[in-house]
């Protein structure tokens, strides 16, 4: 070995040839015959974030940066799972920096990661250690955290309101606290379709679809909690456990076949993470629920409209469900479907997954636009005049994108069900 | 350095209140409950003092079904003790029984600093942090919204109106309304209240405390009722300007 290299590099041993058990190899030495020695940093900082159950894989990744491609943070940001690795790497603590709270858990690094680095573990994981050490939580997301645990609700809504969008709907929504007769589909209504304006209209939008297709359904009403799988990913597990455990108990009392839910965090809740507590369903997102029957609908004004679909994260990455809402959205006269660049398994994220949805502000300080914005421009940009949803989370927030940047009166948002529902003979809107 | 912080459960405002038949009550039943808001404050103002010098923080709440997960909850997030205050007299929710019974309990604690929010929602006057240090013989400041401890003295900021702030200084026992902490209450996680639960960790202290002097009798709870309507003034501008200037005359404004 010669003098010690200034910058720390093993010096290439350049005299011989390579001579690897006995075997010459055409070539010279080179320290990829040797044990890589990692000399620029220590692994202090890794090997604890690896240590927490969950965030193993992180270990795994060897910064290839596909992820950076494709992470929707990073399009708006400075952010993504290599870049995350390559922080600790150098001494940043994870725990410590707002990048912690930046990761929306939507699964594009996932698809790509030649490692299987799964942010989706990684994250919830290291969040729920932060937590648990008393590390600052942002002051948003603690107030969700708090109002889902007194409320059942992250938005601090009366529990005892949880039904009032049934007033509206102009049918009969059967309640199973009042009228607790088997059923053939339980309809889990969640958060945001039972309290958000916009919510509440796409609710009463698929009642009326239902009662069409003559569906025996009912709802929990006041007794239905969040099913929290955001809160989980946004690190609250001990919450999502005692929410869910309250939630089994319910469903418990109760007959049903299947169960309906408009939101596909609370598809990933019942199909993915409550059997993990004991508890099994035979779930189902309503637009998958209403795509094979869309025929019987019918769906006879046409709505003259350019329209493009935004795959719901949890919908479409998490749960493979890419075909059933634009099986829907082409079903109905007179409608131009466009689809949007990214879109499908690259789907964009909306910036609501993994507790986004109360971490705007927060994620506003560390972003050039929000999420919801930049998807915003690229449905304009691919020619829509209505952007369809069919994920609660996302009617406000690309609501507001629209406003914010600009495009009012130029793009509107409505959920798959509002569609249909505008298209059928019948439709008094 | 012992601080002592005084827990209260309050109604839920986000549910609609409800009188009790009776008129005299809320319909309880009906009610949940959560830590008054500037109680958080103070739990939130001993917890930022324990971590700048060494101290234990003591939480403490009068019995009541909700105590205990006010109480774990102050645990978790990182007070040493917890103590429900038992033996309530039938009406503990008088500040002034309520004050006694804190009082009781805090003598021998022999805390140096006791803190409790400065009002609570049926406690709108701030009457149980003045009533409990008169009841300690100790002195008393609040609309407190800064605390700096120095070896065995303190320095409170206290807000007056019309944005005037006085900065306080005494030496320590004192008892303390808080306003507002540094910072804001931190979270506690569900897992750690949990634990916290499944350790017990909760100390009981009875007190007894004789109610001889006089207290407010509650007669009659009742939503606000509308006892008159503004008048809009109709017409052109020139008439409606007239109309308002003779009523400000009928009624004594404007002499002339």
């Amino acid at each position: 070995m010669g003098a010690q290299d200034p910058y720390g590099r093993i010096p290439r041993i350049i005299e011989k040839d390579a001579v690897i058990d006995g075997v010459e190899l055409p070539g010279q030495w080179s320290r990829m015959f040797e044990q890589r020695v990692i000399w620029s940093h220590d692994t202090e900082g890794l090997d604890a974030i690896r240590a927490i159950p969950g965030a193993e894989s992180l270990g795994n990744c060897y910064q290839c940066g596909k992820c950076t491609a494709v992470c929707p943070v990073d399009i708006v940001g400075d952010y993504s799972p290599r870049k995350i690795y390559r922080q600790i790497q150098i001494g940043i603590d994870l725990m410590d920096s707002p990048d912690l709270w930046l990761c929306t858990t939507c699964a594009n690094c996932l698809r790509v990661c030649p490692k299987d680095v799964n942010m989706v573990e990684i994250m919830p994981a290291v969040r729920e250690r932060a937590i648990a050490l008393g590390k600052n939580v942002p002051p948003e997301l603690a107030k969700a955290f708090e109002n889902t645990l007194r409320h059942g609700n992250p938005m601090g809504e009366p529990a005892r309101k949880r039904a009032d969008w049934v007033a509206g709907a102009g049918v009969p929504v059967r309640i199973l606290a009042k009228d607790p007769r088997p059923v053939d589909v339980l309809w889990w209504v969640e958060c945001y379709p039972s309290y958000d304006p916009r919510g509440k209209q796409a609710a009463q939008a698929l009642a009326r679809l239902l009662t069409a297709l003559g569906v025996d359904f009912a709802i929990l009403g006041v007794e239905e909690k969040c099913s929290c799988d955001s809160q989980r990913l946004a690190g609250e597990r001990g919450l999502f456990e005692m929410l869910a455990e309250q939630n089994i108990k319910t469903l418990g009392k109760y007959s049903f076949q299947r169960m309906l839910v408009t939101d596909p965090h609370a598809l990933n809740a019942f199909k993915l993470h409550y059997p993990k507590l004991g508890a099994t369903y035979d779930v189902i997102h309503y637009t998958k629920l209403l795509a094979p029957r869309v025929q019987e609908l019918g769906l006879a004004r046409p709505l003259e409209v350019k329209v493009t679909f935004h795959d719901p994260c949890y919908l479409g990455r998490h749960n493979g469900e890419y075909s059933a809402p634009r099986t829907l959205i082409q079903a109905i006269p007179g409608v131009e479907y466009v689809e949007m660049g990214r879109s499908k398994e690259n789907s964009y994220c909306c910036g609501g997954g993994g507790g986004g949805m109360w971490l705007d502000s927060f994620t506003a300080d560390h972003v050039t636009e929000r999420l919801s914005e930049r998807r915003v421009r690229e449905a304009v940009e691919a020619g829509a005049e209505i952007l369809a949803i069919s994920c609660p989370y996302e009617v406000s927030r690309f609501e507001d994108a629209v406003k914010t940047t600009g495009n009012a009166g130029k793009l509107i948002v409505r959920d798959i069900a509002e569609l249909l529902d505008a298209a059928r003979p019948a439709a008094v809107n | 350095m012992r601080i002592a912080v005084l827990l209260k459960p309050v109604p839920d405002i986000v549910e609609q209140l409800e009188v009790a038949p009776d008129g005299r009550d809320l319909a309880r039943d009906e009610l949940t409950y959560r830590l008054n808001e500037f109680d958080d404050y103070a739990l939130e103002e001993a917890l930022r003092l324990k971590a700048a010098g060494a101290a234990e923080v003591v939480a403490l709440a009068l019995d009541s079904d909700e105590a205990d997960s006010v109480l774990y909850t102050a645990i978790a997030k990182g007070a040493d003790r917890a103590i429900k205050v038992t033996g309530a007299p039938e009406d503990a929710r008088d500040p002034r029984a309520g004050a006694l019974m804190f009082a009781a309990a805090l003598r021998p604690l022999q805390a140096d600093l006791v803190l409790a929010g400065v009002q609570a929602p049926d406690d709108l006057e701030g009457q149980t942090p003045p009533l409990v240090g008169a009841a300690l013989g100790l002195p008393h400041a609040s609309v407190v919204t800064g605390i700096e401890l120095s070896g065995t003295s303190v320095t409170v900021t206290q807000e007056f109106s019309g944005g005037l702030v006085a900065k306080l200084q005494g030496d320590l026992p004192v008892v303390l309304g808080v306003q507002a902490s540094r910072e804001p209450p931190r979270y506690a996680a569900v897992s750690r209240v949990r634990a916290a639960m499944a350790s017990g960790k909760l100390e009981t202290v009875a007190v007894d405390v004789p109610l001889s002097a006089p207290r407010v009798e509650l007669r009659r709870l009742y939503k606000p009722e509308t006892t008159s309507h503004a008048e809009m003034l109709d017409g052109a501008t020139n008439d409606a300007a007239a109309k308002l200037a003779g009523i400000l005359r009928e009624r004594g404004f404007g002499g002339r």
